[in-house]
């Protein structure tokens, strides 16, 4: 096994990207399509440092970008916990079936 | 085969690992818990890359805040026992493949190119040199996305109130 | 010098009734609505007598012969170089003479109807439809381009369909308008085509052009006309059969006569006016517009315009012995004296001598208005004193109706060309004309002459003699002094029409025709007149059933005539039988199946498409989410593999 470096990070985090893609388009359940979302952006957090530690160890730009995405996620989930809290109000469910209001 | 090799395998293997139990088990609140799982291998991640502040903003934030918002989420539309209902045979299949074909591809990408990194001095992600960075307003300083996203945590605040609000009753 | 203004006033004063009644007269004129349209019309007929006189004596003539005056022209649609639509008046003998007589008989008919029309719900209307007719004959004799005639020619159709639907709440009048509509709009049709051809070949529209460049021996465009030939036939004969077929189809000739007898439910003056006096004459005066070009460069359709008329005289003469309907009668005797008129046109060669069946012919167009619209408005006043139409309904009505027998006595002496009224000096010309030149046709208008005087008098003798009828009140009597007035003035009219010198008026070349009185040709017809009338004396003054002997021996021809020789049965089965079903129902079921099916067909295949795609948008986020990502990886793999 060879150091690990760059390329395995990027691997663990595309591996990570497409777990959480797989994840939002099987579950039926809203707050699991939540959690897959969270993986996502996981992901992408990963890759940012990855790549500030391996190809810019000079700046601090990755970081930041980092913080601020941990910072907007948690936003991001408490309001789509709102939602679903409020659109288990009207429909009884969390099956994300049930919401297709927008259809034809 | 040193230390932090393995170290570094375990904790891609408990990322990795966690992550796809938490897309496929039929019971949400185990779910909740393998998800947490997979942050904390991310945050283990980060603390063998030696970024430990992000290490640890990701734990306090991460796995202290948002898993726990999730976990009450889950009490509040009291699915906590339940077996969940499984999509499709065809969905599944279909959302694999395309999972798969698109990690292939962004993995053949990966492969063939080679990284260029700088040569320059690198500079240590302490708690104080982060500080600096991010309140300067120099070159590289980050001081209005830091405002941006203070004004979206704010709206994002407001906004949940709102829309979580029960109705007001009917005066009969 | 003709005043234009004066002319031009004649068609508009009304118009003008039409407007202001059609518009106004539901509310405003509801009982004056006769009085003004009558007086409009008077002053239009005295404009008309002074145009008429300034014409024919101070103006009209040059060097001996009448001139073509154009006193307006206005281009109105220009097609290209000299090619154009001019709205113009056109003053010649002819035209002159019919405003006159349009005027004239309008105005009787209007003073008629004031009595006639009285109490009716739609008084207005019906003036107005009348100055909408008059507006359009008037029109139509004075236009000076050949589509200008077409443009008046229709109206005065629709203002016919108008007039004869007047009772729109009997199906019978609905049925009858329609007919008469739909059987001169489609001879019009021919009418069109020869107007195109015609205008083709001479390249105007002009009626002066059109018949110079169509009949000077040099010219270019007639040479072309007569060299061009289909099915045999040349270019010029095709154009002027097709615009005889036009008049034809106004003039109620054979076979397209067959809207005439059922226009008689339209009301009673409304017939005397337009279907005896003017309308049907309308296509007498197309042919005699067109005579020039008619005698001098297509003789062939000149010998069918001849025959055509003979046959229609004889076959209108042979129905009329045998109708019970006394407007039927009535109507059958206009055809058969406009096919006097037309095969008198047919006879007529061009110039001087030769030219004696043209002024014959205007000469029996216009005695015939006079006594024609008498005999329909005497009828009026019979109908309108019996409440019936049928003859054995009436009898013996020279008692209670003295004025309208004596009138209607000088009307049918007239016709019968009894002398010394109207009819004998002008059916006298015809008949010598005739035998000038076509003694088949002499010999066919020598007994058609004689069934005349026998079915007229057989009409006059069954109302006015005959039995004895009960009328339902007694105190009826005559109807009125403006239903007396009009009788009165035509009844002079028809005596005294005769004695005008006609041929020092209208001729065929302009010059002056000197009439001529043949004392020993004229024997023959009067004596076949005075037989007539002997024999239906015979038959019908008293009640006896020798008719009806005689109608049984000869049960199959008088069978035969009665059902006016099963024209429209033939007509009906042609039309139902053979044109519906081989061309009607096959070209229904293309355009409901093939050209509909064809629209349908796309707008069902697009439903269909939108049925599947519309699946799309499910509502489902997961499958958005499912396109996206596919969507973006094919997107992906495209730039980096195949499009560098």
């Amino acid at each position: 096994m060879m150091q690990p470096g760059l390329y395995q990070i990027l691997f663990i985090s595309t591996a990570l990207f497409f777990i959480g893609a797989y994840g939002f388009l099987t579950r039926r359940n809203l707050i699991t399509m939540l959690m897959s979302v969270e993986l996502i952006l996981n992901s992408v957090n990963l890759n940012f440092i990855a790549f500030n530690k391996y190809l810019w160890p000079d700046r601090l730009d990755g970081l930041f970008f980092t913080i601020f995405i941990i910072a907007i996620a948690a936003a991001e989930t408490s309001v789509a916990i709102a939602i679903i809290i409020n659109l288990y109000r009207s429909h009884h469910s969390i099956d994300v079936e049930n919401a297709e209001e927008m259809k034809y | 085969m040193s230390g932090s090799t393995i170290i570094f395998y375990m904790l891609a293997a408990l990322t990795l690992v966690s992550g796809v139990m938490a897309v496929s088990t039929r019971q949400i609140f185990r779910a909740a818990v393998f998800v947490l799982f997979s942050l904390i291998g991310v945050a283990g991640l980060y603390f063998w890359m030696q970024y430990e502040f992000i290490a640890a903003v990701q734990i306090v934030v991460y796995v202290g805040g948002i898993t726990v918002l999730i976990i009450f989420s889950i009490f509040l539309t009291q699915q906590a026992g339940e077996k969940m209902l499984m999509p499709k045979i065809g969905r599944k299949v279909f959302s694999a493949l395309a999972a798969f074909c698109g990690f292939a591809l962004i993995m053949l990408q990966l492969y063939q190119y080679t990284f260029a990194s700088t040569t320059n001095l690198p500079i240590e992600p302490s708690v104080a040199n982060i500080g600096t960075q991010m309140m300067g307003i120099k070159e590289s300083g980050y001081s209005l996305p830091f405002e941006v996203v203070s004004i979206l945590l704010l709206a994002a605040l407001i906004g949940c109130i709102v829309i979580a609000m029960k109705p007001k009753p009917q005066t009969t | 010098m003709p005043n234009t203004t004066y002319i031009v006033l004649i068609p508009l004063l009304p118009l003008a009734g039409f407007l202001i009644l059609g518009l106004f007269g539901r509310n405003y004129f509801k009982r004056s609505a006769g009085i003004i349209a009558t007086v409009l019309l008077l002053v239009a007929t005295i404009l008309s007598i002074y145009t008429a006189y300034g014409y024919f004596f101070e103006y009209g003539k040059v060097n001996g012969i009448y001139e073509k005056l154009m006193p307006l022209k206005y281009t109105w649609l220009e097609f290209s170089q000299g090619v154009s639509i001019d709205m113009g008046i056109l003053l010649d003998p002819i035209s002159v003479m019919m405003l006159v007589l349009v005027t004239f008989i309008s105005l009787m008919v209007h003073i008629y109807s004031l009595a006639y029309m009285k109490g009716e719900e739609r008084f207005p209307i019906y003036y107005a439809f009348l100055g909408l007719f008059t507006f359009s004959m008037l029109g139509l004799v004075i236009s000076s381009n050949i589509f200008q005639i077409y443009i008046f020619w229709e109206l005065v159709g629709l203002s016919s369909f108008l007039l004869i639907g007047y009772y729109y709440d009997k199906p019978n009048a609905v049925a009858a308008c329609k007919k008469a509509f739909i059987v001169t709009r489609f001879a019009d049709l021919g009418f069109l085509i020869g107007i195109l051809i015609l205008s083709f070949y001479s390249g105007t529209l002009d009626f002066t052009t059109l018949i110079q460049r169509l009949t000077s021996p040099e010219s270019t465009e007639l040479k072309t006309a007569i060299a061009s030939t289909f099915l045999g036939v040349s270019a010029l004969s095709w154009g002027m059969v097709l615009v005889f077929i036009g008049g034809a189809g106004k003039s109620a000739m054979f076979p397209l006569h067959i809207w005439l007898p059922d226009a008689m439910e339209g009301p009673t003056p409304v017939s005397a006016l337009i279907h005896a006096a003017t309308m049907v004459v309308a296509g007498v005066f197309l042919v005699t517009r067109l005579f020039p070009i008619f005698a001098l460069s297509t003789p062939t359709a000149l010998n069918l315009v001849s025959y055509v008329g003979a046959a229609s005289a004889s076959i209108a003469a042979i129905i009329a012995c045998t109708q019970t309907d006394i407007k039927r009668v009535l109507a059958y005797s206009t055809m058969s004296q406009i096919g006097y008129m037309m095969f008198a046109l047919g006879v007529s060669k061009y110039g001087g001598e030769n030219g004696l069946g043209y002024t014959a012919s205007m000469f029996h167009l216009f005695t015939h208005a006079m006594f024609k619209a008498l005999l329909f408005l005497g009828a009026g006043a019979v109908i309108h004193f019996i409440h019936s139409n049928e003859m054995k309904d009436m009898g013996g009505l020279r008692k209670y109706l003295p004025v309208t027998h004596i009138t209607f006595l000088i009307a049918c002496l007239a016709i019968a060309g009894v002398p010394p009224f109207a009819g004998f000096f002008s059916k006298e010309e015809i008949l010598l004309a005739a035998y000038q030149h076509n003694t088949t046709i002499y010999w066919i208008a020598l007994i058609t002459s004689g069934l005349t005087a026998f079915y007229i008098f057989r009409l006059y003798f069954s109302i006015f003699w005959n039995k004895e009828s009960h009328p339902h009140d007694e105190h009826h009597g005559e109807g009125g002094f403006a239903m007396m007035l009009p009788l009165v003035l035509l009844a002079i009219g028809a005596t005294a029409a005769g004695f005008i010198p006609f041929g020092n008026f209208v001729s065929s070349d302009g010059h002056v025709l000197e009439s001529k009185f043949h004392l020993e040709f004229s024997i023959l017809p009067v004596a076949i007149g005075l037989t007539g009338i002997f024999i239906a004396m015979i038959l019908y003054k008293k009640q006896n059933n020798k008719a009806e002997r005689i109608a049984a021996a000869l049960s199959f021809v008088y069978k035969a005539a009665y059902n006016k020789f099963y024209i429209d049965e033939i007509y009906l089965f042609i039309t139902k039988k053979i044109i519906f079903n081989l061309i009607g129902r096959p070209a229904a079921w293309f355009d409901k199946n093939v050209v509909d099916g064809s629209v349908n067909m796309i707008a069902n295949i697009t439903l269909a498409i939108s049925v599947k795609t519309k699946k799309v948008q499910s509502g489902k986020v997961q499958q958005y989410a499912i396109y996206f990502l596919m969507a973006a990886i094919l997107i992906a793999v495209l730039f980096i593999y195949w499009w560098k």
